[in-house]
């Protein structure tokens, strides 16, 4: 057998550094930009996601190690990998589970399976409440659905979500295990659902927003297998010679966006966009009005991002203003006939109201723009915090800044996976909507959280993260005064 | 902190006087809890300087450590602290009335229910400060793996006996202190800023004295001013004349008091120990006797106002009525006890050092389910914090303006009633949101259909309205009914069973003890963490720590 590389291939010829890896030396990456032999016209992204593809695979189904962890960049491809790993897996006689972490991502999987094999029999496990899984399912003929695992077994591929594989008991392990989202998963669900599987494959993105706990958790700090920390944390803690590979391009974010994500977020293993700039375009059939959401929405186009900035003010959580200047803007995203241009289809395709997301930090505050934007007559854009846009995409994405008006910047707020899930939902372009001021109060704030014993430190800290990204949108920044 | 008490915050600065935050009191105060007042030593970790302890507020018992870094003279006081708790420990331990509990059965595998005892009502300790619960922590920590001379004849350096007894004590009560809303170890300064909202900034809150003032202040000061004094002000000989709850105490204290008092005694103890004759050592203990008598009036006066501010918090407290659904904790509580009190009695070893895998997991999962049932219960209980939960939108009050009957559209019908409210309040209701009320004490849940015209919202209501095709009475509510909805349940789901420590799965570096646990238990595997908490194992007080590249550095 030819022994897979520890770490993913490296088709760009940049640092294979894996992410537990410590900072590249000096001059190992410069800004983003592209890397010593790794010029644009010799960078074939999708060649170098096939060779990343097919090692993992290798590693999956022929390598001698239990587990194996993919990091996956924003949009990198990581549902397209889960659904060929499972396949293949299939194909290969060894019966699969399936872990995911919402029934939103379950239900997305099974229909993303039986789109590529119609034929293969899927079960979904599902909960016991009222309509536990999307309809949609009942159409497909190979999908069996039941509340019991009992009622499964037998089927190629099993779904569900750790949740629900958690109270599952007394069945024959699986040989195999696909694991989704797994840094959104917390240690101690990975204890309940891990002695249902030999191996498995683990699948996420390092850089979004960790799970949390309600309650404190320090006194378990700095011990291997803390149940608060991530279950790939825990799973690399004690198995640390797993082969980890990590996806090299972001079939999502644009070109403009992807060097800033990559930067702010991902400055140690860094990725690359799958599409050239000039690509992707969004145009407007109706003129700018020389208003603050229409010259920030020009900016934007053109650009990639757009900043529109307030007047500097301390605010409760539930801005007025600035959620009236986020509703105001995707009013005018639809009432100027926004189109986008992709390498998805031969001409424009309009940006229609459910190609369009709103992104806040707090609850009440989606709340707030759910409520503005029904003031202002627009329905079916999507309204709601980080935790719930994680994994999901759309065109044109406008967001509440973190840090708008706040007075100070509490750990929450500055936490680099809320930001990163914030600025890389969209293919073509993000409008931030913020106070001025948030770079004074970040230097006001320096991190105070304490250094636990035993806890890798993870890089860019939310600080270094929040000053990266504003350099960058300050450059496209809209002075407004609503 | 919620808009509420942001709002009852700047109220309080505005009218200089400490606002309620709840109308009842959401904890249980024993009818006679155990107060300790502990003090350690500036500069050493853990090393205890006094006490006082007791459960009657005019005569505590006085504890001290004439020189803290003097270890014996340390486990003395330890042993003498042990005489001081764990008597009061044992009253609770034998009033017990019958329970059930279910539990799986050995050979079957299947639950079953159980008859066995629980105790009728629990010790309560209660500390100044939150500090004051970590020193407790602490304690336990270093005292439940000594060995006195019974327990191992060979030991160089025995402890007193029934100290390891008092440490696994005040380990069991640190921990229980982390899960929310339990009552068995406080905190004054937890208990008095759970109900009311002082206008100064939460760090300061947790200055007891400066949170008495702002709650009751003295004379016709305003609370604000009171507080102030209470912070700064000091006597002629530059001492505070309200000393800091402690554990840590002021350093002008340290320095102008307890430093000359501790080097006399030094130097008492030396004289002594160089005594020629007999009478000359009569004298020279005596002056010892004076020195330490000296230590012991200076802690005493230390440690009084403090004593009396505890009390003074627990009868502001007791003042309020106690919640409907804190009886329900208390239980809890008692279980605690209760299993606590069996695990010691069949002999099992003291808690481990680190939690193993699975019982991290256990415990944080109980802590975020009681976290979630003390949110909702407080809310439950008393209408000023439903009154903050309405206000960020996760409940609101309603009068009922008509009631559609409506089926089901199954096989068997069953009722679905259509129920359409008037509320004043904004509640963040979207498509599918569950909402819940109290009915008869359990939850009855509807979900969100639409909005009316006018704004009002409808709800179907989902269950608890029996099997049979119309509802049961007093199950649907009726036109002109006041209800108050949440947006939250009432009850925790339990969560999933884990796998027994012995099943540890290799992504948890499989069972403790076993090669691959990093970071746990010493190096030859005969780790602390072997086993749950005490279920194998004997010898779990253990070596010392692995050394590692950097003690040498």
């Amino acid at each position: 057998m030819t022994a897979p590389a520890t770490h993913g291939p490296d088709p760009a010829g940049r640092s294979a550094d894996g992410p537990n890896a410590g900072p590249p030396s000096a001059g190992g990456r410069s800004s983003g930009s592209a890397g010593p032999d790794d010029t644009a016209a010799g960078f074939d992204p999708g060649a170098a996601a096939g060779r990343a593809t097919d090692a993992i695979l290798r590693d999956t189904l022929h390598g001698p190690h239990r587990g194996v962890v993919v990091d996956s960049p924003p949009g990198a491809g990581k549902s397209t990998l889960v659904v060929r790993a499972a396949r293949e897996l299939a194909a290969a006689g060894r019966p699969l589970m399936v872990v995911a972490q919402t029934n939103a991502q379950v239900d997305d999987l099974v229909v993303r399976l039986a789109e590529k094999d119609p034929e293969l029999p899927v079960g979904r496990l599902h909960s016991n409440d009222p309509d536990p899984y999307d309809k949609v399912l009942d159409d497909l003929p190979n999908v069996r659905k039941s509340a019991k695992a009992a009622d499964l077994t037998g089927l190629d591929i099993v779904i569900s979500t750790a949740a629900k594989w958690a109270h599952v008991q007394g069945v024959e392990p699986w040989s195999h295990a696909i694991v989704d989202e797994a840094y959104q998963m917390r240690s101690d669900a990975l204890l309940a659902v891990a002695g249902l599987f030999e191996r498995a494959l683990f699948v996420g993105d390092p850089g979004q927003l960790d799970p949390f706990s309600v309650v404190g958790a320090d006194q378990w700090a700095g011990l291997s297998y803390d149940p608060s920390a991530s279950a790939v944390s825990t799973l690399l803690a004690h198995n640390p010679d797993l082969p980890q590979h990590r996806l090299p391009v972001s079939w999502r974010l644009p070109a403009s966006a992807a060097p800033l994500v990559s930067d702010a977020f991902y400055p140690y293993t860094p990725f690359r966009s799958g599409t050239a700039p000039g690509e992707r375009t969004l145009a407007f059939g109706v003129p700018s009005d020389g208003s603050g959401p229409d010259r920030v929405l020009d900016e934007a186009a053109e650009s990639g991002w757009g900043l529109l900035e307030l007047p500097a003010r301390r605010t409760p959580r539930t801005d007025p203003e600035a959620v009236r200047a986020v509703a105001l803007v995707v009013r005018r995203l639809l009432d100027r006939g926004a189109a986008a241009t992709s390498e998805r289809s031969p001409g424009p395709r309009p940006v229609t109201a459910d190609r369009i997301a709103v992104g806040t930090a707090h609850r009440d505050q989606a709340a707030a723009v759910r409520a503005a934007l029904a003031e202002l007559g627009v329905s079916g854009v999507a309204v709601d915090t980080a935790n719930r846009l994680q994994g999901r995409e759309f065109d044109v994405t406008v967001v509440l800044h973190p840090l708008s008006g706040r007075p100070d910047a509490t750990a929450f707020h500055l936490e680099t996976g809320r930001l990163c899930v914030l600025a890389s939902r969209h293919r073509h372009a993000c409008v931030v909507v913020c106070r001025a001021g948030v770079s004074e109060l970040l230097d006001e704030h320096p991190s105070t959280e304490p250094v636990q014993l035993g806890v890798t430190i993870k890089f860019p800290d939310g600080w270094e993260a929040n000053h990266a990204v504003l350099a960058r949108l300050s450059e496209h920044r809209v002075s407004w005064q609503p | 902190m919620s808009l509420i008490s942001t709002l009852a915050r700047m109220e309080a600065v505005a009218s200089g006087s400490a606002q309620p935050l709840a109308t009842v009191r959401h904890r249980r105060i024993s009818d006679r809890p155990l107060v300790l007042v502990p003090l350690t030593t500036a500069g050493e970790a853990g090393a205890p300087l006094g006490a006082l302890v007791g459960t009657e507020r005019d005569a505590p018992r006085l504890l001290t450590v004439a020189q803290p870094r003097d270890r014996d003279l340390r486990f003395a006081f330890l042993g003498e602290l042990a005489e001081a708790v764990l008597p009061y420990l044992d009253e609770y331990a034998d009033a017990v009335e019958p329970a059930e509990r279910s539990e799986a059965d050995p050979e079957t595998g299947k639950r079953v229910k159980v008859t066995v005892e629980l105790c009728a009502d629990a010790p309560q300790i209660v500390v100044p400060s939150r500090p004051g619960i970590d020193f407790v922590r602490l304690l336990g920590r270093s005292m439940r793996f000594r060995r006195t001379a019974e327990e191992d004849p060979d030991a160089a350096y025995p402890a007193p006996p029934r100290v390891p007894l008092l440490g696994r004590w005040l380990t069991h009560y640190g921990e229980r202190a982390r899960v929310p809303g339990s009552s068995l170890l406080l905190a004054a300064t937890d208990l008095l800023n759970r109900h009311w909202a002082t206008g100064q900034s939460s760090l300061e809150d947790q200055h007891l004295g400066a949170l008495l003032a702002w709650i009751d202040p003295p004379g016709s000061l305003s609370g604000a001013d009171a507080a102030l004094h209470a912070e700064l002000d000091r006597d002629p000989a530059g001492q505070l004349v309200c000393p800091p709850a402690g554990p840590a105490t002021d350093p002008a204290f340290d320095n102008k008091l307890l430093a000359p008092a501790v080097e006399a005694y030094d130097r008492a103890r030396q004289a002594l120990a160089a005594a020629e004759d007999g009478p000359r050592a009569e004298e020279r203990l005596a002056r010892l006797t004076a020195a330490e008598h000296a230590i012991r009036a200076l802690l005493a006066d230390v440690m009084r106002p403090t004593w009396d501010s505890v009390w003074h918090a627990l009868d502001l407290l007791r003042e309020l009525p106690e919640g409907g659904r804190v009886a329900d904790r208390w239980t809890r509580d008692r279980w605690s006890f209760t299993g606590h009190r069996d695990r010691v009695r069949a002999g099992e070893p003291p808690q481990p050092r680190h939690d193993d895998a699975v019982t991290a997991a256990q415990k944080l999962a109980s802590r975020e389910s009681a976290q979630g049932q003390l949110e909702a219960q407080e809310a439950l209980d008393d209408p000023l914090v439903l009154a903050g939960r309405r206000l960020s939108g996760e409940a609101f009050l309603s009068e009922v303006t008509e009631v559609v009957m409506a089926y089901s559209e199954s096989r068997r019908p069953s009722p679905r009633p259509l129920v359409t409210v008037r509320t004043d309040d904004r509640p963040q209701l979207g498509e599918g949101v569950k909402v819940y009320r109290s009915l008869d004490g359990k939850p009855q849940s509807a979900e969100f259909v639409r909005y009316e015209e006018d704004g009002s919202p409808v709800l179907r209501l989902t269950d608890r309205m029996g099997r049979a095709k119309d509802p049961a009475p007093g199950s649907v509510p009726e036109k002109g009914d006041r209800i108050a909805w949440t947006l939250f349940e009432h009850d925790q789901r339990g969560g999933p069973k884990l796998p027994d420590p012995e099943d540890t799965p290799w992504t948890h570096g499989g069972p403790p003890g076993a090669d691959g646990t990093p970071g746990v238990g010493a190096p030859d595997g005969s780790g602390a963490a072997r086993g749950s908490y005490g279920r194998t194992g004997t010898d779990a007080a253990v070596g010392p720590d692995p050394m590692t590249e950097e003690d040498f550095l």
